[in-house]
C-alpha cells in the first residue's frame, strides 16, 4: 500500500498541440479511492497511463510511496490495472488470466491456485468458470475477471480505466457498488477513471476534475457540489448540470427571470474591481423551489420530464427568454404552457466570471 | 404488434420478392460453382480413361475406368514429389520465421520508416519474374547452386516472404494495443508478450499464410523449370515431363495432375476453418 503524487507531470503529444496533460498536481493518500473525472480529452486516461508507465511523461514526475517512479518499468512499479474492455487474454482460460501476473512473478502453482480462487469468492466469480474461456462468459462476469486480475496480484495501486462503461445501466449501478466496497475492504489506493460525474460522485473519496489537460478542482464528492472553484465544474458535476445564465449586473444584484438576485457584497465588489458589466449566474436545477404565485423568478414551463421520484421542468424565463430546468416533486408537476414562479434562497447562488470562468467568492 | 405480425408473416409480393431474390443468387452461385469446377471434374474423369477414349470429340461419357495412368504416374513420379515436398515445407517455415518478426517489427513496435520497409516488401513482387530469371540464372551458376534444391528453397522463401509479411502483420494489427499493456503489466516481456499472448491470437491466421505459401510454392514452375532438370524437378516438372514429343498424353497428363493437385486440397480442406477466421480476421471483430 501506497500513497501517489503526480508532481508537475506533463505529457505532449504533438509539438504544437497543446499538452494532453499539463503540470498536473495530486496528492493520493494511501488507501484512497481517487476519481479523475472530465469529458473526453480532458487528459484523464492519459494521467493514469502515466502512473502506469505506459505513457512517458514530457516533464515533471509520478511518484509511489515516496519512490520516484517516473522512469520505472511498468512491471516494477507494483501497480495492477483494469482496462476499458478488459484486455483479457482469450486463449486462457479464467484462472491462468487472473493468475498470469504471479506466473510471471514466478509465484509457485499452488499459491498461484490459491490466490486465485481467493479473488474469485471475493468477486462471487463462480468456481466452474475457473476453467472457461473469456468467450464464454458474459460482459459482466468478464469485468469480474478483469477486477480479479489485477486484485490477485495484491499490488501497491490499483488503476481502472472506465472498468463500468462496457456494462449495461443496471449492471454498472451494482457493479459501482461492489467496486467501491471492495476497495474500501481491501483498503488498496486506487485511481479511476471515468466520465460519468455519477460513478465520480459516487465511489470517489475525492474527486479529481479535469479538462483540457488541467486539473480543474480536486476535492471529496460533497465540497465539488457545493464549493465549484469554477464554472467548469459547476457545469460538470450534478444531474440535470447547473443551470448557468449570463445576465446583467445591476446595483445590488444581478437581473435574472424579471427579478433581482440579491448577491453578497464581496462577490459584487469582486466583480466591479474586475469591470464586470455582467456576471455568469448558477443556480442548481433541485434549488429552484417551485412557489405558487409569490416566487420572484418568473417563467413559463416548456417541457415536463417525468422522472417518477421528481420531474424536470424546462422552463422558459418570462424576460430573456433563455431556458432553464428545474427539479420539483414528481407527483403533480405543472403542465407544459402554464406560467410558474420560482423560490431561489440567496445561498444557492453561485456567481462565476463570463469571461475566465472562475468563482466570484462572497 | 402490427410490425411482428408483418415479420412474421409478410405479404405475399413481398415473400415471393425475397423467395425469387434467394433463388436467383443460388442460381448464380451454382453456375458460378460449376463453370470453375466444370474443367477440375473433366481432368479428374479423363484421368481414369484410357488413353485412345481420352482424346475423342465428343467427349466419351461411357468407358471402362482404368487405373493405368495412375499406375506410370506413381511410378515415375518419386524423386520430384521428394523435391517439391522438401522446397514447399523447408521453404514455408523459413517464410513463417522471417516474416513473423518482420510483421512485428511492423505492427506491434513500428519501426522507423516502417512504411518504406512495407513498401520495399510488396515492390519485390512488381517485377516479373522473368525479368530476373538471367541474373538469377548466373548467380546459381556461380554459386554452384544450379539445380540444387536449396536453390528452390531459397527462392520459394523469397518469393513468399513479401506476402506473408504483410498478411501478418494485418494479423498482428488485429491484437488489441491493451492485451499488450496488460501482458507488459503482468510482467510478461517482449518475448513472453509474443509466445503467450500475440501468437495464439494470430494462430488462424499463421495457418491462413501457411497455407497460400505451401499452395504458391508446391505449384511453382517457372523457377524449377529454368533452375533445375533432375536433382530438385518438382512436380509441376513432372507434369510437363510427361508430354511425350508424340503420341497421345491426356490421359497421363490428366492423371499426373490429378496426383499433383490432391496435396493441396487434403491441407486446404484441413485448414479450411482456419483459413476462412484467418481471412476474414480483419472483417468481423
Amino acid at each position: 500500500m501506497a500513497d501517489v503524487k503526480y508532481v508537475q507531470a506533463t505529457r505532449v503529444y504533438a509539438k504544437d498541440a497543446p499538452p494532453a496533460v499539463d503540470a498536473l498536481d495530486l496528492d493520493i493518500k494511501d488507501g484512497e479511492f481517487m476519481v479523475l473525472v472530465g469529458p473526453s480529452g480532458s487528459g484523464k486516461t492519459t494521467a493514469l497511463r502515466m502512473l502506469a508507465g505506459l505513457e512517458p511523461l514530457d516533464g515533471g514526475r509520478v511518484e509511489i510511496g515516496d519512490k520516484d517512479v517516473t522512469w520505472v518499468h511498468p512491471k516494477d512499479r507494483d501497480i495492477a490495472m483494469v482496462f476499458q474492455n478488459y484486455a483479457l487474454y482469450p486463449n486462457k482460460t479464467v484462472a491462468e488470466n487472473m493468475g498470469f501476473a504471479l506466473k510471471m512473478r514466478h509465484v509457485p502453482k499452488d499459491e498461484r491456485a490459491r490466490r486465485v480462487q481467493e479473488a474469485a469468492r471475493l468477486l462471487d466469480l463462480d468456481e466452474q468458470l475457473l476453467s472457461r474461456k473469456p468467450k464464454a462468459l458474459s460482459g459482466g462476469q468478464r469485468q469480474r475477471v478483469a477486477m480479479g486480475r489485477a486484485i490477485v496480484r495484491e499490488p501497491q495501486v490499483f488503476l481502472m480505466d472506465e472498468p463500468l462503461s462496457n456494462l449495461d445501466a443496471k449492471l454498472r449501478v451494482q457493479t459501482r457498488s461492489q467496486i467501491a466496497e471492495l476497495q474500501r475492504r481491501l483498503g488498496i489506493t486506487t485511481v479511476y477513471v471515468t466520465h460519468d460525474q455519477v460513478e465520480a460522485m459516487t465511489m470517489g473519496n475525492r474527486v479529481a476534475v479535469l479538462a483540457g489537460g488541467k486539473l480543474q478542482q480536486c476535492d471529496t464528492p460533497r465540497q465539488l457540489y457545493d464549493n465549484p472553484v469554477n464554472q467548469f465544474v459547476a457545469g460538470f458535476i450534478g444531474s440535470p448540470a447547473m443551470n448557468l445564465q449570463t445576465v446583467p449586473l445591476t446595483e445590488d444584484g444581478a437581473r435574472l427571470g424579471g427579478t433581482i438576485i440579491p448577491l453578497p457584497t464581496a462577490v459584487r465588489t469582486a466583480a466591479s474591481q474586475a469591470g464586470l458589466r455582467e456576471l455568469v449566474l448558477g443556480i442548481r436545477p433541485e434549488h429552484l423551489h417551485l412557489a405558487d404565485a409569490t416566487g420572484e423568478i418568473k417563467g413559463e414551463v416548456m417541457l415536463v420530464e417525468e422522472l417518477g421520484a421528481d420531474a424536470l421542468l424546462h422552463v422558459r424565463l418570462a424576460d430573456s427568454g433563455n431556458q432553464v430546468v428545474a427539479r420539483t416533486e414528481g407527483r403533480k408537476p405543472p403542465a407544459p404552457g402554464q406560467p410558474v414562479t420560482f423560490h431561489v434562497a440567496p445561498d444557492d447562488v453561485f456567481a462565476f466570471h463570463p469571461v475566465t470562468g472562475a468563482r466570484l467568492v462572497g | 404488434m402490427t410490425a411482428v405480425h408483418a415479420r412474421t408473416r409478410p405479404p405475399r409480393a413481398q415473400r415471393f420478392r425475397e423467395m425469387s431474390g434467394h433463388i436467383g443468387w443460388g442460381i448464380v452461385a451454382w453456375v458460378a460453382g460449376i463453370a470453375f469446377f466444370l474443367p477440375v471434374l473433366w481432368m479428374v474423369i479423363t484421368a481414369f480413361k484410357p488413353e485412345s477414349a481420352a482424346e475423342t470429340w465428343p467427349p466419351k461419357f461411357t468407358f471402362s475406368p482404368t487405373l493405368a495412368e495412375f499406375r506410370l504416374v506413381f511410378a515415375g513420379w518419386g524423386p520430384f514429389v521428394t523435391h517439391s515436398v522438401i522446397a514447399t515445407v523447408v521453404s514455408t517455415a523459413l517464410v513463417l520465421v522471417l516474416a513473423v518478426p518482420a510483421a512485428y517489427a511492423l505492427a506491434i513496435h513500428p519501426v522507423k520508416r516502417w512504411r518504406d520497409g512495407l513498401f520495399f516488401f510488396i515492390s519485390t513482387k512488381m517485377l516479373p519474374i522473368v525479368a530476373a530469371i538471367g541474373p538469377l540464372y548466373v548467380i546459381a551458376l556461380k554459386t554452384h547452386l544450379l539445380d540444387s534444391i536449396w536453390l528452390l528453397i531459397i527462392l520459394y522463401t523469397a518469393m513468399n516472404l513479401p506476402l506473408a509479411i504483410w498478411l501478418i502483420r494485418s494479423f498482428m494489427l488485429e491484437v488489441p494495443g491493451e492485451m499488450l499493456e496488460a501482458a507488459e503489466l503482468d510482467g510478461a516481456g517482449r518475448l513472453r508478450q509474443m509466445g503467450e499472448v500475440i501468437m495464439p491470437v494470430i494462430s488462424p491466421g499463421l495457418v491462413s499464410t501457411a497455407l497460400i505459401c505451401v499452395i504458391f510454392a508446391w505449384n511453382e514452375l517457372f523457377l524449377a523449370l529454368n533452375l533445375t532438370t533432375v536433382n530438385a524437378a518438382t512436380l509441376p516438372m513432372f507434369l510437363i515431363s510427361s508430354v511425350p514429343q508424340e503420341g497421345l498424353y491426356i490421359a497421363h497428363l490428366s492423371a499426373a495432375a490429378t496426383v499433383a493437385s490432391v496435396p493441396v486440397i487434403i491441407v486446404g480442406w484441413i485448414a479450411q476453418r482456419s483459413l476462412v477466421r484467418g481471412l476474414s480476421m480483419g472483417a468481423i471483430k
